[in-house]
């Protein structure tokens, strides 16, 4: 009873106060009820492979967004977690509940294997080299076709649950709890060292922190989370391709989190939940999709260079000038310490 | 088979500089990565299909038409949609990236995705030491080597290019010293741009034109530049160079090579730069604002 109380409490003194926090909790509620509404199949798949690339385009923004660590090859996280995962179960027969945290597993070790030799560089020069690792990764499928399916890649792995409604709950419940812990590891004292290894490494070099430490920190996790973003998808789609290791698919992850907004975690999440649906609304158009959605891409960001959410945000939230809380845009003093907004 | 190598390499390389070059005076100009380089590189060699195939232009009026058009392209995309947002890097990143698939859908909206030929603008060929090489191949090497010299002129002894090595060097002194840094960018672009689409329209005849075809190269050049040094003339060059007989050597020498040949290109140019992290004529951006 008590807990119920705290909790309302919570609810109505935390998130009721602050506009985008209702707008976040409503988008979880109807994400979950959605089913309740519709039971449509197109529509379930639809939102629960937006779920599973919200988790990988959060995933990268985990590791270029907050560490500054830009990476261009995404997609060999998501690309070695798919092969790893359909591998397995293809071959050996294991369910999905074990191959997809071994997925993970691998593109962590991936994660280590590539973020090692990558410390060294900075900026661009790392953005530029991560570009090479799929690619040189594809290289090695293609030269043997008979382990990897080569182009057409491997086909016939077991669902991800046995109905598209679970399957759907799987997606979403997932990228709602992984969101939300890398959202809470980025507010927390490790995610303070990321944001100042981006902002200038030398001076928490100085400070006594190992960076070094808290790099390769950023590749396991990133590569963790995107892992489980690939296995997820294998098992929804049953087929692991080539085409999970392709430049477009690390620059699908970098256009959604930046047109949702960079550094947020929440604005990967918005932006695949926005760019995807459109996307597939768009197959309406036939051959013009693809240039509708580059033109909505490119004219949204002309607007609102750093990002959708970032955008609505600064619009619908101010912040207190001495203390430095949000405040929605309609109050007249700050909800803190009630000094005057402005 | 070593002079074929040596042929096809030197050609290759050729391209390949003329497009990195142009990636890195932009990259050292306006720090902007323009993922959308190669997009103009297509858009060129498709200029010239338009201009010369189906309007039957004479090549002399179609390749600068071409390449005209392609510059004012890319001199607007830069005003238009670059510069207001400058400030925001990831945002015009992903700028580039959508305005080189703008370019993508549209050429396959208008030319289908067919597989497309340009007719050679000189036809014929020399045989020496039992290689054929067509005389276009000349052409472009000779045109393509022209330009390179003529944008390393302009860099070296003009007022622009002293102004763009400068704003390169250091973007914040270059305008206290009082240079239109966002003009300077503008003209960056145009040559950049421009360089890209001379490398299209010669090479229009010697390749297969399709809407994917910016791709692949792009990532070379991506490696090319960051190999040489980002921001360093000398440094693409050499680089293309590099990376082209690697390239060549691969298709050539090894089973499997089309497959793995940008394979082992991306190799070495990740072990070159484990050694060098700034690449290899590439200045350490270490103070960096």
């Amino acid at each position: 009873m008590t807990f119920i109380r705290m909790a309302l409490r919570y609810i109505r003194n935390e998130v009721l106060v602050l506009p985008t926090r209702i707008i976040a909790i409503l988008f979880v509620i109807l994400l979950l009820l959605l089913p309740i509404l519709t039971q449509d199949m197109y529509i379930l798949r639809i939102l629960a492979i937006a779920s599973i690339f919200a988790i990988f385009a959060a995933s990268w923004d985990l590791l270029s967004g907050f560490v500054g660590q830009v990476s261009f090859g995404h997609a060999l996280f998501f690309g070695v977690a798919a092969y790893t995962t359909a591998l397995l179960n293809l071959r050996l027969g294991w369910s999905p509940l074990i191959t997809i945290p071994i997925g993970a597993l691998a593109a962590v070790l991936v994660g280590l294997l590539v973020g090692i030799p990558c410390l060294r560089l900075k900026g661009p020069y790392l953005g530029l080299a991560t570009l090479a690792f799929p690619i040189m990764l594809m290289g090695i499928i293609f030269v043997f076709p008979g382990f990897f399916g080569g182009e057409l890649g491997i086909s016939g792995i077991t669902r991800l649950a046995s109905t598209r409604l679970n399957e759907y709950y799987i997606a979403v419940v997932l990228m709602l709890v992984l969101c939300f812990i890398m959202w809470k590891i980025t507010d927390s004292k490790i995610g303070i060292i990321f944001h100042a290894i981006r902002e200038d490494e030398i001076a928490v070099r100085a400070s006594g922190i190992n960076t070094i430490k808290y790099k390769l920190l950023a590749f396991c996790l990133s590569g963790f989370f995107a892992g489980i973003a690939g296995g997820l998808y294998t098992h929804f789609l049953r087929i692991a391709g080539p085409s999970m290791l392709a430049v477009l698919m690390s620059f699908q992850a970098i256009i959604w989190t930046i047109f949702g907004g960079i550094v947020t975690i929440y604005g990967a999440v918005v932006g695949v939940f926005i760019l995807f649906p459109t996307l597939e609304i768009l197959r309406a158009a036939a051959e013009y999709r693809m240039l509708i959605f580059a033109l909505i891409v490119l004219l949204v960001l002309r607007v609102m260079p750093q990002g959708i959410t970032t955008f609505v945000r600064d619009k619908l939230e101010r912040e207190c000038p001495r203390c430095k809380v949000r405040n929605a845009v309609t109050r007249k003093e700050c909800r803190v310490c009630f000094s005057h907004m402005r | 088979m070593l002079s074929d190598i040596l042929v096809y390499g030197l050609m290759n390389g050729a391209v390949y500089a003329m497009l990195a070059v142009g990636f890195s005076l932009i990259f050292g100009a306006a720090r902007i990565i323009n993922l959308s380089h190669t997009a103009f590189f297509m858009l060129a060699a498709y200029a010239v299909f338009f201009f010369g195939t189906n309007l039957a232009f004479h090549p002399i009026i179609a390749i600068p038409l071409s390449i005209v058009i392609v510059v004012l392209i890319g001199v607007f995309v830069y005003y238009v949609f670059m510069e207001p947002i400058r400030e925001h890097e990831t945002a015009v990143l992903i700028v580039t990236v959508a305005v080189a698939l703008v370019f993508q859908e549209a050429i396959l909206i208008i030319f289908g995705g067919h597989y497309r030929g340009v007719s050679s603008i000189v036809s014929g060929y020399i045989n020496p030491m039992g290689i054929r090489i067509s005389y276009q191949y000349l052409l472009t090497l000779g045109v393509v080597s022209l330009s390179l010299l003529a944008v390393w002129l302009v860099l070296m002894k003009t007022r622009l290019g002293i102004a763009i090595r400068s704003s390169a060097q250091d973007r914040e002194v270059a305008n206290l010293m009082g240079m239109n840094v966002a003009r300077i960018a503008a003209a960056t672009m145009a040559i950049s741009v421009g360089l890209a689409a001379v490398a299209g329209v010669m090479v229009a005849p010697l390749y297969t034109l399709e809407p994917h075809m910016w791709l692949n190269p792009l990532v070379l050049v991506l490696a090319i530049v960051i190999l040489g040094g980002l921001g360093s003339i000398k440094g693409s060059f050499i680089g293309a160079l590099i990376l082209a007989f690697i390239e060549v050597t691969v298709v050539f020498l090894m089973p499997g090579g089309a497959f793995l040949k940008v394979a082992i290109a991306l190799a070495i140019m990740l072990a070159i730069l484990i050694i060098r992290p700034e690449g290899l004529f590439g200045v350490y951006l270490e103070g960096e604002r």
